[in-house]
């Protein structure tokens, strides 16, 4: 088997997702090389070839280019299995290029249980083992679930590639997010306020944390009906129902309204000085501690990773 | 101005849910079904284009009888006509099929343009729509959170990781995937939902649209270990700390 990683590059920046790539490549114990468009200033620690496309001359987001940019190094690479992350830019080339090469998609991949690729279904509720039936495949992962054993090493033997192919999109630049709308249905990790945090000025302790785990903060009933906070940040049946893959309750003792619009969450943590409250019974940590002391604490500690 | 919204239908995502007899699909008893939420802001985009350009909009649904409770909504919300693809193992088709389908519908049409939801929200594999649109030889556009038609030409904003979006314009005719938020849906009016009974909806053999094989198979649905007893921590803040950092560590991607 051969393996074909495909990096992605955004705003000038390689990203940082290339290592999940290289993770699954390790558990595979598979043979790989990388395809980027991207520049030679800013390639990924990979001993390995990597096909290296100029992105001044084809565009951070340009899928049918990419496409076929992709498609020659496949051929060059003699891949067998393309993959990649399962994110914006993967999940938008993935099956351009699964479609040219006759090959089977499987999307979102967590694991691979006897060589077959395993992945989510309703929400992650459920999960399926998949059997591609072509010669080559295309797999895009779930961010976060392969991890490098050790760090990334080696210099990349560079292989320049380029395309005349044009496309008909028109790419009309970035638009950086607004302040203050927040969609907190869509982040990935939420830590919210509850009327433990005592204060308005505590929100920052919260938004702290939540900014130490790239995520946003949100708030229980009474913290917004206090108008400590933004009524869209409001987690609850009245608020928004969120399914984060990491919740932190701080200070929130768990009504079943609360509950209702957090439940879903994949992993719950609470941080309460009340060790009998609600809150404990969904969550998958119960920290006994005074938020107001442990909160910045641990806020420092992550940044110190 | 033709337009196509392709729908699915899909469970409650709150429903309890249970391996189904053949162990390759989750239980289709006792759940509550509704139209696939991505595609809910598919059918209200393509709506207010029909309103404001006069197209005629075609609402595609494949599978098993019940989905026409769903198409009804699609219509009530304002879609012209519903074509239902009839199909009770549209659960077990892989996304190269179910596009392979809508492509084989849309060849002859000539749709100006196609509206999908980005993904579903119980396969949730985001290939159809691509798919379909590599099939029928039309450029696609995913994850959209803007829309606007202009001068024979789309102007869309994408959505990308961590807030940011990508500004892209696409002459017609053109396929684009939406995303949440893209617009506020409607909820269709009791006068609509009357009008919608009047509305052609007409069924459509699978047989008669698949032309491909299946390119993978499901081979087990399960499901995933279960959440280990809630566990409760207690000491020194400094060294509480630690201890979390490291079970998210254990536990989640976050820190990854």
């Amino acid at each position: 088997m051969k393996l074909l990683l495909v990096g992605e590059y955004r705003e000038g920046k390689l990203q940082g997702s290339v290592n999940d790539l290289m993770a699954f490549a390790q558990k595979m114990g598979a043979e790989s090389a990388m395809f980027l468009v991207g520049t030679e200033g800013d390639v990924p620690k990979y001993a390995g070839t990597l096909y290296l496309a100029d992105v001044k001359k084809c565009g951070e987001y340009n899928p049918a280019v990419h496409k076929e940019l992709l498609l020659s190094a496949v051929a060059q690479a003699k891949a067998d299995m393309v993959v990649f992350s399962h994110s914006s830019y993967g999940w938008d080339l993935a099956p351009r290029v699964a479609y040219a090469l006759k090959a089977s998609q499987v999307s979102e991949v967590v694991d691979v249980v006897d060589g077959m690729p395993v992945a989510p279904v309703c929400n992650s509720k459920l999960r399926r083992t998949v059997q591609p039936k072509t010669a080559v495949t295309v797999l895009t992962l779930q961010g976060g679930a392969f991890n490098l054993d050790g760090e990334p090493s080696g210099t990349p033997v560079i292989e320049k590639i380029e395309t005349a192919a044009a496309s008909a999109l028109v790419f009309g630049g970035y638009e950086q997010a607004e302040q203050g709308g927040v969609d907190l249905a869509k982040a990935q990790v939420i830590v919210s306020a509850g009327r433990g945090i005592g204060k308005p000025e505590n929100i920052a302790i919260i938004a702290g944390l939540a900014k130490a785990l790239k995520g946003e903060y949100g708030a229980s009933r009474p913290v917004v009906d206090a108008e400590w906070a933004d009524h869209n940040r409001q987690v609850g049946t009245t608020g928004q129902t969120v399914s984060p893959k990491l919740y932190v309750a701080c200070g929130i003792s768990g009504a079943i309204q609360h509950l209702a619009g957090m439940k879903k969450s994949e992993f719950v943590v609470a941080i309460n000085t009340d060790k009998d409250a609600p809150i404990g019974e969904v969550a998958d940590v119960l920290v006994v501690a005074d938020l107001k002391v442990f909160v910045p604490l641990l806020t420092d500690k992550i940044n110190a990773l | 101005m033709n337009i196509l919204v392709c729908i699915k239908q899909v469970p409650d995502m709150e429903s309890k849910f249970k391996v189904g007899g053949d162990g390759l699909w989750y239980d289709s008893a006792d759940l509550a079904w509704r139209m696939n939420e991505y595609d809910e802001y598919a059918v209200e985009q393509a709506v207010q284009l029909k309103e404001k350009t006069g197209a005629d909009l075609t609402v595609l649904c494949i599978g098993p009888e019940r989905v026409k409770e769903t198409m009804k909504k699609a219509l009530a919300m304002g879609c012209d006509r519903g074509v239902h693809v009839a199909d009770d193992a549209s659960y077990r088709k892989d996304p190269f099929s179910i596009a392979s389908i809508i492509a084989e519908f849309a060849r002859s049409k000539n749709f100006d343009l196609i509206f999908t939801g980005m993904q579903s929200q119980d396969r949730g594999s985001a290939q159809v729509g691509v798919l379909a649109a590599e099939m029928l030889g039309l450029p696609s556009i995913t994850t959209i959170v803007g829309f606007s038609f202009e001068e024979g030409k789309i102007t869309v904003k994408r959505e990308l990781e961590g807030g940011v979006k990508a500004k892209v314009t696409s002459p017609v005719p053109a396929l684009v995937t939406c995303q949440l938020g893209l617009n506020t849906p409607r909820y269709p009016t009791l006068p609509n939902i009357m009008k919608a009974k009047k509305k052609e909806l007409v069924s459509v053999a699978v047989s008669e649209l698949l032309k491909s094989e299946a390119v993978q198979e499901t081979k087990a649905v399960y499901f995933p270990e279960k959440k280990g007893g809630g566990l409760v921590l207690e000491g020194d803040a400094g060294d509480l700390a630690d201890r979390l950092i490291k079970i998210l560590k254990e536990k989640t991607a976050v820190l990854a």
